[in-house]
């Protein structure tokens, strides 16, 4: 078997970002002294013009971007998921939210697999904020395919978007020839009749490395990459309880407001079915390399399998 | 240039009748803010009547002026200046803050005509006013951008990161105002937690600084704004020392009045005030 292609998304969304800037003189981008980090650096290259540095700030990035937004232009304001959707949530809240401007998130190093910098620049609890704002649409993308399409999506609706990027590089699992991004569609990767696996982000590949090992074990599960969390593809969730009867979330991001509690929202009150939650259990993370953490909270395809094993015996 | 006498009395007009808006609004509302909506009449109506280039048929014009009220709870005295250039009918003011109103507690670009940004959470619009600003340069237009402020207000350190960022990227087509009526909800600004000294503080962080010391001078504010169009290079800071409440008797330089509205009786003696002043 040839070694699987692995790339972050965040160098996906700074590739994007310069593609798409080819194609359209109002995109501008903006970022908050990481653009080596958020990958917007690559953009930066090739539109040096077009490229904002705001300095250490990003409250005051928001703002900026919310300005840009209502003057005709379409900013992608960029940062850690921390600071873009943590420190600057207010803003994001009362001055892109609120008046429902054009302004596009670009949030890069969400979840555990920022890796050794720890705690204080691992956001767990983006998806949480993001989706609690009216009108603000938030995507986690699975890989580099579904990423770049992503940000082309965002680039063109109207209204504010939350992209969620992650620093670790993850497994390609979209490259294929019939692959379409549509924004609010979940992909279902997998058939299966016993349980449903809702995943997304880089939970989405481990998922399906979950699901082979329950096959091995009699278990049949469907697999659901879930890369906008918010419109959630409801219909398809749904279905999924109605036909297999239970589900199981999995997401880097606390199991408390993600994508785990949007389908939790979804199925408590069409068709309530177990659903177990899988991703940071009210705790914070801590350093270390990205993948020995994803391990150590159980995030990978044999922590996942484990965990649903262990609840299909209880329940 | 001077402004002409005959200039001069007609902006005196407009803003006594932005005052008795002010007044009808928050009456009608039972809440609202009288004191820096009434502080800062004069520049809403200089503003509005005299230095931005906006037109009433056409609210959306890509290349008009832009306005944001950071000090949002004001947005009294905006709306009022706005019904007053033509915006939206002087009548609607009495349904301020009225469920089903457009005219939200706060600025609502989304509902209201001729406000260019939704606004109120204290610290933000400056971040907003520095966007519309930087948009101009990056696309080559030439309209101009003005942002007021709250002398409480500035105690947010997100008005100096928006500062910082106007001096650096050299936003001369940016205009920074602070009404500096010296209250704030928990008492004088200079006790709560003193801003001062003000203009220093934003000559530091690279702005042009203009001082005014009495912004409820039409006069004073004309020589400022006409300075600021001049300086080339840097954003300007208009710094202007105003009175809260001004044009209302029992109200003027009473921090009671920062977020009060006036009951029957008041309303009455504060539109026979404004009348007999509009006489």
């Amino acid at each position: 078997m040839s070694e699987v292609k692995k790339i972050a998304t965040r160098e996906s969304y700074g590739k994007a970002l310069a593609e798409l800037g080819r194609k359209h003189d109002d995109l501008v981008v903006l970022d908050a002294d990481l653009a080596a980090a958020t990958k917007t650096g690559i953009f930066k290259k090739e539109f040096p013009e077009r490229h904002i540095d705001c300095g250490i700030a990003e409250s005051n990035m928001m703002g900026i971007a919310a300005g840009l937004a209502a003057t005709g232009m379409v900013p992608f304001a960029s940062s850690f998921a921390m600071f873009a959707a943590g420190r600057a949530f207010e803003q994001v809240r009362n001055s892109i939210g609120y008046p429902h401007l054009n302004v596009k998130i670009g949030a890069t190093h969400a979840g555990i697999s920022v890796g050794e910098d720890g705690a204080t620049h691992q956001c767990n609890e983006d998806i949480a904020l993001m989706r609690t704002i009216p009108g603000m649409t938030v995507i986690n993308p699975s890989d580099d395919v579904e990423a770049r399409a992503a940000v082309e999506a965002a680039y063109e609706m109207e209204g504010p978007v939350y992209l969620r990027f992650g620093r670790l590089a993850v497994p390609v699992i979209n490259d294929r020839p019939d692959y379409k991004f549509e924004i609010g569609k979940g992909v279902t990767l997998r058939e299966g009749k016993d349980l449903t696996i809702v995943a997304t982000g880089l939970c989405v590949s481990e998922s399906l490395g979950a699901a082979e090992m329950l096959e091995k074990d009699g278990v049949s599960a469907r697999v659901i990459n879930i890369h906008t969390i918010k419109p959630l593809d409801e219909e398809l969730i749904l279905k999924a309880a109605q036909e297999t009867g239970r589900i199981i979330t999995v997401e880097e991001h606390s199991i408390i407001g993600g994508l785990g509690s949007a389908v939790c929202d979804c199925v408590s009150r069409r068709n309530p079915v177990p659903v177990y939650k899988i991703g940071m259990e009210d705790v914070f993370g801590e350093s270390g390399p990205a993948v020995e953490l994803i391990k150590k909270y159980g995030l990978d395809a044999e922590g996942i399998f484990k965990k649903i094993k262990k609840e299909l015996e209880i329940c | 240039m001077k402004l002409t006498e005959q200039k001069l009395t007609e902006l005196k007009h407009h803003a006594n009748e932005v005052r008795k808006g002010i007044i009808r609004g928050v009456h009608a509302a039972k809440s609202g803010h009288p004191g820096g909506s009434l502080s800062a009449t004069e520049l809403f109506t200089y503003l509005y009547m005299q230095e931005m280039n906006v037109d009433p048929k056409n609210p959306q014009d890509p290349d008009r002026d832009r306005f944001v009220l950071s000090k949002g709870h004001t947005a009294p005295g905006y709306y009022a200046a706005l019904a007053e250039r033509g915006f939206f009918p002087m009548e609607d003011m009495e349904t301020l803050r009225h469920t089903g109103s457009y005219l939200q507690g706060h600025p609502d670009r989304k509902h209201i005509p001729g406000v260019d940004m939704s606004s109120g959470s204290l610290g933000q619009g400056g971040s907003a006013a520095v966007g519309m600003a930087l948009s101009a340069k990056l696309r080559g237009k030439s309209y101009r951008t003005y942002c007021l402020f709250g002398d409480g207000e500035i105690q947010e350190g997100q008005v100096w990161e928006a500062a910082m960022f106007a001096a650096a990227k050299k936003l001369d087509n940016l205009v920074f105002i602070v009404d500096n009526n010296g209250l704030q909800i928990d008492g004088r600004v200079a006790d709560v937690c003193s801003p001062y000294p003000i203009d220093e503080k934003f000559a530091s962080f690279g702005f042009h600084v203009i001082n005014v010391a009495d912004g409820n001078d039409f006069e004073q504010l004309a020589a400022a704004f006409e300075e600021a169009r001049e300086i080339k290079g840097v954003p300007t800071a208009i710094i202007m020392k105003t009175v809260k409440g001004k044009g209302v008797s029992f109200m003027e330089d009473q921090v009671g009045w920062h977020g009060t509205a006036p009951n029957d009786e008041q309303f009455k003696q504060a539109m026979e005030e404004l009348e007999k002043e509009g006489r």
